[in-house]
């Protein structure tokens, strides 16, 4: 559990992080919390020659509230995302999906935009992200672009973030006043990834449902979504249940992780349905 | 002068001696970070070893190329099996009279089995080393399933190919290890046979690991000038540890030190000799420098010693109205790749002779056969006494089985096949003497204490309330009444490695009246430093607060076996005991010479010897430790010191009765303690905040194992759990309030009546979520399901029962 040597580098701002990634190429990383980078690195599945520090750019820092979109720095940790008052009343449920990410040490640490630019199936924010409709900034050399969070994930671990490009902010619409929002999550323990987790918004004619850890990307599924917006839960339910391509591993066999998404996301919908205006 | 003026009870009270809640000792520097583990020494020119382990299961090792290896600037040496074997040093023995390869000796046996061992200047580098070693793998067919191991061709251990008799008589398969045989075989048959009703179940008690907060590792230092080896590590046993490096070393045992300084958890974990003990002795003595070696966490689940993986084929015979007339038990036990279980050298299956429990089983019957794996090696007691935890969850299982084939409340079922408080010392079936207990009484209070018959009446009406659709959670009512079998043992049947199971204490009173006792045990976190100086105290009058206590230097400790099994206060505690009373034995003679009277005319006070009839004349026990050093007494030696070495003539049998009472999610296989009740009788009780503090770790190590905590292979003996996201550690969220309480049934023949407690709540534990989560499901049908209960096992009972509709 001893990582391989690495070089360690700390810039200050943007551009230059994108210059240290463009000289080193496939031997550099980012790190920004380290909390999937650094345990990934100890079991020496990822060797990286160049580690870059994201924590002294200012300018991937903070969250701002306006009134029809919020901005998150990528760098906001998980613990300011449950902290900031503002942010819990624009957007409730990124406090109650922040919440369930492992514990408050991990959470003191890992940031929001690791969460959403790692690419792992497990993670909680990318799902979220997909049911908030939020889109993700990259900056690389050829300058800045922004991507849907749907259109983001490609499979485990890869995404459409070019190797030299950094996630720099993520912005979020501001859900309408009447949207009842709820996340559910079933782990095995505290500081567990989802056995299967929903994130469910629902109000007003519309909604919008994802899931987490039940197939190598996140799964937003606009028919499940279309089908809650028209108050069909079991047609909402089957659609998801049709997007989702759970695999078999120590949180238990097919079968039982289908069954459970369908028992979290009929509750997170009860439960959003409830808080709905 | 104060002791005039306080009462006995004030003077005992400051004495701060048995029965006192007294803070532990220890604390002040371990909530400070202050304790020094063995990753804490640091040496001059300290060296760092690190291995190379197997991927495969099984496999041949085609070559080791080191040269890259050795290559890296830092690197100090890279040692095979073929460096070791010049020193004969490439096997070592195991405690269970089998063998094991310290290096890959030509084949792996194991997933994470150690290959080579690189010795480098820092750990960096070492690390850095491992992943240059390069090793040729010829991949064998993997066994993991010991019931097809017992068929198959494939040969295990070829390096004894035709070795029909092993350590414990034949073997009948070249990859069975031994049968163990107790009880009346055809005595047992018969009553099944002639029985009313007999119910038969497998149970299997599945593979763990005890996971101490500090995983296993040593510093090894040879001092080339003396000739003389020190070697710290995480030694539950650092006398035996002692005596195995002399053995197979070849060092002379003066000429070697072992120092177990302060070890975060060992639980079974740090029993046994393993490679990288041997490896870091090695290389210390090769290079002449000091060698550390410290397992990661993987490391350690993986390959150093796991527990349980008994598969467990019970039969247990009653009478229409419940009376138990027999039982007979057929383990399957999976050992791994080398047998290093840990235990007495005449009992390869443990204590698990001690699977007819609390009950008054007249005729019994236990077979044991032991099978090679490709599955890492140990077998050791994970807080319990040697398999006593398989033999508990056995007959706790089958009394429910038993319960559900009888349609019987269990709890009933239990109280009327319980042994009675005349019938002790109870001779059980399978051999052992039981030496004291009042089961129905711990019982009653149980069950009042949790209103058994009110949560029975709450069950009825949520399986209703279930069936009719209202709620999608049952309750279950987990039962269990443990016997323990403790403090091993009496010389005359246990030993490990031929030394006999005794242990020892080494009083010393200074003038002026404090002391320091020594030990052959050694605390991992039980508080012997604590509870140990409270029986001095109590048994020579001197405050506890006035007593230092010492373990693990064998160069100043007496000899003695170890910590583990819940031997030390059996065993070491009356050994204590035993040396404090040669102290006041001395202090008498003192106390009458200095008030100019007969010895037989004073008598013990508390903290003094007063002559009989005139308690105003006395002699405090501080008085006395002064004069043993200043007078000139006819006929006695100055001093005042005294040591003992005890052989407890019987095993100590704790007991408890334990009820946990659990919420099951149908839908989502999770589960809630709602209570969790634990009464011990453990004897005569030391320190009852330590006792309370023991039963809240154990009962929660119990929660893990019984509800998600295992050590998992897949097909081709890959380790499924290697790391803590997936080997279940319950945090603080997931562990309940435990409701504590007790019942006090001194032994009989121990110095001060006590049985241990260290390792009760595990045993007892382990069954009582289970039970719960079968007596959930027991309206529905459910009789038998394996552990752990982790959410998908749940669901799946909850499935297979047709509850998902
Ligand atoms: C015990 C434990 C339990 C956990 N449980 C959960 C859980 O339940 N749910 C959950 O969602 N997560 C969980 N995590 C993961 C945790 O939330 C991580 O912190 C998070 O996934 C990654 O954030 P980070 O800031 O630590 O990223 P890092 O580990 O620093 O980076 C992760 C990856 O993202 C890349 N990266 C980081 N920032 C950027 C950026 N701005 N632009 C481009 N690439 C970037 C890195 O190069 C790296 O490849 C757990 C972690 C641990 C250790």
């Amino acid at each position: 559990m001893i990582p391989a040597g690495f070089e360690y580098h700390r810039p200050t701002d943007t551009a230059s992080a994108i210059s240290i990634l463009q000289e080193h190429g496939d031997d550099a990383r980012v790190i920004a919390g380290g909390h999937s980078l650094i345990p990934m690195m100890k079991l020496r599945m990822a060797d990286l020659a160049h580690v870059i520090d994201l924590q002294d750019i200012q300018e991937m820092k903070g969250i701002e509230i306006g009134a029809d979109s919020v901005t998150l720095g990528a760098m906001v940790t998980q613990h300011e995302l449950i902290t900031h008052d503002g942010l819990a009343a624009a957007v409730p449920i990124i406090r109650e999906a922040a919440l369930q990410i492992a514990d408050p040490q991990v959470r003191y640490m890992g940031t929001v935009g690791g969460n959403v630019a790692n690419g792992d199936p497990g993670n909680d924010m990318p799902g979220l992200m997909q049911c908030l409709d939020a889109s993700f900034e990259l900056v690389g050399p050829d300058g800045t672009r922004t991507v849907a969070a749907r259109d983001f994930y490609e499979a485990a671990y890869f995404t459409a973030r070019e190797d030299e490009e950094i996630l720099t902010r993520i912005m979020i619409p501001v859900p309408a006043a009447e949207t009842g929002q709820a996340y559910e999550k079933q782990k095995r323990k505290i500081g567990d990834y989802a056995t299967a987790a929903a994130a469910v918004m629902v109000g007003g004619g519309s909604a919008s449902v994802a899931m987490t850890n039940l197939a190598d990307t996140p799964v937003w599924s606009e028919e499940a979504s279309a089908a809650l917006a028209g108050g069909d839960v079991e047609g909402c339910v089957a659609a998801m249940l049709d997007a989702i391509d759970p695999v078999a591993d120590n949180r238990g066999p097919v079968e039982f992780k289908k069954h459970v998404a369908a028992v979290m996301l009929r509750r997170a919908i009860a439960r959003a349905m409830s808080r709905a205006g | 002068m104060n002791d005039q003026s306080m009462t006995p009870e004030e003077r005992a009270a400051n004495l701060k001696g048995m029965g006192c809640s007294r803070k532990r000792v220890e604390d002040v520097r371990f909530t400070q970070g202050k304790g020094n583990y063995v990753d804490d020494i640091k040496m001059d020119g300290m060296l760092f070893g690190d291995f190379v382990r197997s991927p495969y299961a099984h496999a041949r090792v085609v070559s080791v190329n080191k040269e890259a290896a050795l290559a890296l600037p830092g690197v100090v040496a890279v040692l095979t099996a073929e460096d070791l074997a010049p020193l004969g040093l490439h096997w070592m023995p195991t405690l269970a009279g089998d063998k094991q390869m310290v290096l890959a000796d030509g084949k792996v046996l194991f997933q994470g089995q150690e290959v080579a061992y690189v010795v480098a200047e820092d750990r960096y580098i070492a690390a850095d080393a491992v992943d240059l070693v390069e090793v040729e793998y010829e991949e064998l067919p993997v066994l993991t399933d010991p019931f097809e191991a017992l068929k198959s061709d494939v040969v295990l251990r070829e390096d004894l190919e035709g070795q029909t008799e092993g350590a414990h008589g034949p073997r009948k398969h070249h990859n069975h290890i031994f049968t163990w045989e107790v009880g009346d075989k055809d005595g047992t048959e018969a009553v099944l046979g002639g029985a009313e009703v007999v119910a038969e179940e497998m149970v299997y008690y599945h593979r763990t690991h005890p996971c101490p907060l500090e995983t296993c590792g040593c510093v090894a230092s040879m001092d080339k000038v003396t000739g003389k080896l020190t070697l710290y590590g995480t030694f539950q046993a650092p006398h035996a540890i002692r005596t195995v490096v002399s053995l197979i070393s070849g060092l002379a045992e003066h000429n070697i030190r072992v120092i177990s300084p302060d070890i975060g958890g060992g639980f079974g974990n740090k029993v046994g000799a393993y490679p990288g003990y041997v490896c870091s002795v090695v290389a210390s003595i090769v290079t002449g420098k000091p060698v550390k070696w410290i397992e990661d966490r993987m490391e350690n689940l993986m390959s150093t010693a796991f527990a349980r993986d008994y598969w467990m084929h019970g039969k247990i015979a009653a009478t229409k109205e419940g009376k138990i007339t027999g039982l007979w038990c057929h383990t399957t036990a999976d050992h791994g790749g080398f047998d290093a279980c840990a235990d007495p050298t005449k009992f390869p299956a443990g204590f698990m002779n001690i699977c007819t429990g609390s009950y008054d089983i007249p005729t019994a019957y236990l077979a044991v056969d032991g099978v090679y794996t490709n599955k890492a090696p140990g077998g050791v007691a994970y807080r319990c006494s040697f398999r006593v935890t398989e033999a508990a969850y056995f007959i706790e299982r089958m009394i429910e089985v038993l319960a559900i084939k009888l349609n019987m409340d269990a709890a009933e079922l239990r109280r009327i096949n319980f042994i009675r408080a005349d019938q002790f010392p109870y001779q059980s079936a399978l051999g052992w003497e039981y030496d004291s207990g009042d089961y129905h009484t711990a019982w009653d209070k149980a069950l009042k204490a949790v209103g058994y018959e009110d949560l029975r009446k709450e069950q009825a009406q949520r399986v209703e309330d279930f069936k009719a659709g209202k709620t999608r959670k049952l309750l279950g009512i987990g039962l269990t009444h443990f016997t323990e079998i403790v403090g091993a043992g009496p010389v005359k049947n246990c030993d490990i490695l031929g030394l006999g199971m005794f242990d020892s204490c080494e009083i010393r009173i200074h003038p002026t009246g404090s002391a320091i006792a020594r030990l052959g045990t050694i605390s991992q976190g039980q508080g012997h430093a604590t509870t140990f100086a409270q029986i001095i105290a109590s048994e020579i009058g001197l405050p506890a607060d006035d007593i230092t206590l010492e373990e693990g230097d064998t160069d100043t400790a007496p000899y003695g076996l170890g910590t583990y099994g819940s031997r030390s206060t059996p065993v070491a505690g009356a050994a204590t005991a035993m040396a404090a009373r040669k102290i006041r034995a001395k202090a008498q003679m003192i106390a009458a010479y200095l008030l100019e009277v007969h010895d037989d005319d004073v008598e013990w006070d508390v903290d003094r010897f007063a002559v009989k009839g005139a308690p105003e004349r006395f002699k405090t026990m501080k008085e006395i430790a002064f004069a043993a050093y200043n007078q000139a007494i006819p006929g006695l030696e100055p001093g005042l010191e005294a040591v003992s070495y005890y052989d407890p003539p019987n095993m100590t049998y704790p007991f408890g009765a334990y009820i946990c009472v659990m919420e099951i999610d149908v839908d989502t296989g999770e589960w809630e303690i709602r209570q969790f009740y634990a009464l011990d009788d453990c004897g005569t009780r030391i320190n009852p905040m330590i006792i309370e503090g023991q039963v809240h770790g154990g009962v929660t190590e119990a929660l893990a194992i019984a509800m998600g905590q295992e050590i998992a292979y897949d097909e081709m003996g890959n380790v499924k759990t290697g790391t803590l996201m997936d080997f279940f550690i319950p945090t603080a969220w997931e562990t309940p309030n435990y409701t504590t309480d007790h019942t006090v049934t001194p032994s009989p023949h121990h110095p001060i009546g006590a049985k241990g407690v260290g390792e009760s709540p595990n045993v007892g534990g382990v069954p009582a979520f289970s039970n719960a989560v079968h007596d959930a499901f027991r309206p529905f049908g459910l009789v038998q399901s394996h552990m752990p209960h982790d959410h998908w096992r749940i669901w799946k009972i909850a499935n297979g029962l047709g509850l998902h509709g």
